[in-house]
């Protein structure tokens, strides 16, 4: 009887996690930054489905072209999947997009595929950081947080 | 030594009319046309878009003269630049281990002859040999030598075995043993990777003049490091490899360094 009981709450709680990783998912497998690339967009580099199912193959073959041929304008691109479907804070600080509430992350979480990407590559757009000068001016300014210098991909 | 002519590959020698024709072709899409025949050489800001050739190889000059004891400009530049002081001394290592250990793409090496009791000091980095031992014995083809003669590594293939690290006569590379957070959109890096210097690979897709060191010495006044194109006879770098002398380290390798010394 008590097997039976916890089979069930198990059960409960495992759908609850579902739905709350497929509402997730839902919420953030749209998400794109305002006023970025892909914003202005009818759907990514590829249409919505074939990115759904492909991604990955995409970013492969772009990273042979990138790494042994010095090529930087594939039109896959990792940066280029941050700096359109990164999301920002209240205080405007980026959030790691593999984060499982994240674009990135929501997804594989829902997905229950392991993310490695991001172990070396950054999960927000980050530039050469600035030196201590320029990093007080832009803190005074406020910004920054925004202040980003893109130099690895095209437009980003 | 000294020859330039060491430089070149085998199967790869340059016909200048190639080459003339290529300045013309590259002038057209890269250069600003001033006036008719009258080419503004720029050099291309854009990022890159046809893959790297043999046409250049890239390489570095440091005269040990103007190399001065105690600066560390070069070393601190290329830590800032590829994001090497994102990775700090984990707290349970020994300091001595941590020094061993810590990323290291150009380190300040002291000289001394022992006759003479003459000291010399200059910064080590990859040596961007022409045959590379470390990309002979990388059983997995991560070690690599680009078209341009810069010697890297793909991070998506190195299993970390370290082979190339034990071949490298320069010591010249190091090995990320810890996980790295907050890495630079630029300089992708990891844990269980092996890597070295890559002559700024980034900015040379993106058409920069020069590496983090050289702007770092020169901002110092320093002036010891000259990076340019090993194939192009009337680049600086070429230029001054044809009026002084200089060496490749431990030149009995026969490795056809990219990397070459004056006053050692
Ligand atoms: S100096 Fe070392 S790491 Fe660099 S190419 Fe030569 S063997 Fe490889
Ligand atoms: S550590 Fe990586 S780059 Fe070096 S030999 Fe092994 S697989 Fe190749």
């Amino acid at each position: 009887m008590a097997k039976s009981v916890l089979t069930v709450g198990l059960v409960a709680l495992g759908l609850v996690w579902a739905l709350a990783q497929t509402a997730q998912a839902d919420d953030m497998k749209r998400y794109v930054v305002a006023g970025s690339q892909a914003a202005k967009l009818e759907s990514c580099v590829e249409p919505t489905e074939l990115m759904r199912r492909q991604h990955m193959e995409f970013i492969k073959h772009q990273r042979i072209a990138t790494v042994h041929e010095g090529i930087r304008i594939e039109k896959y691109s990792l940066s280029g999947c941050v700096d359109c479907h990164i999301s920002y804070n209240a205080e405007q600080i980026p959030q790691p997009i593999n984060q499982a509430d994240q674009f990135c992350g929501a997804c594989h979480a829902f997905a229950a595929v392991n993310l490695n990407c991001f172990d070396c590559h950054a999960a927000v757009p980050n530039g050469t950081p600035l030196d201590a000068a320029a990093m007080a001016a832009h803190d005074a300014a406020g910004v920054a947080a925004q202040v980003q210098s893109h130099r690895d991909g095209e437009n980003h | 030594m000294g020859k330039i002519i060491d430089m070149k590959d085998d199967n790869d020698a340059i016909d200048p009319q190639r080459r003339a024709f290529l300045g013309v072709a590259a002038g057209v899409t890269a250069a600003v046309t001033v006036a008719p025949g009258v080419l503004l050489h720029t050099v291309d800001a854009a990022p890159r878009a046809e893959p790297v050739t043999s046409d250049v190889r890239w390489g570095l000059l440091i005269d040990t003269a103007k190399c001065v004891d105690g600066c560390s400009a070069c070393v601190d530049a290329c830590h800032h630049e590829n994001g090497l002081n994102l990775q700090t001394m984990p707290a349970e290592q020994a300091v001595k281990k941590w020094e061993t250990q810590k990323p290291a793409w150009v380190r300040k090496v002291k000289l001394q002859d022992n006759q003479t009791g003459r000291m010399t000091t200059l910064p080590l980095m990859c040596q961007h040999c022409d045959d590379p031992p470390c990309v002979d014995v990388c059983p997995t083809g991560a070690s690599f030598k680009r078209a341009d003669g810069i010697v890297m590594v793909d991070r998506h293939l190195c299993i970390g075995c370290r082979y190339c690290m034990m071949a490298c006569p320069y010591k010249a590379r190091s090995f990320i043993h810890g996980d790295v957070h907050g890495q630079l959109t630029s300089v992708p890096r990891g844990k269980g990777c092996v890597e070295s210097c890559n002559l700024c690979v980034q900015r040379r897709d993106f058409g920069q003049e020069s590496t983090a060191c050289v702007d770092a010495c020169a901002a110092e006044g320093h002036h010891a490091i000259v990076f340019g194109d090993l194939k192009d006879p009337d680049s600086t770098i070429c230029k001054l490899l044809n009026e002084m002398p200089s060496r490749q380290l431990r030149e009995d390798l026969v490795l056809n360094t990219g990397v070459r010394y004056s006053g050692v």
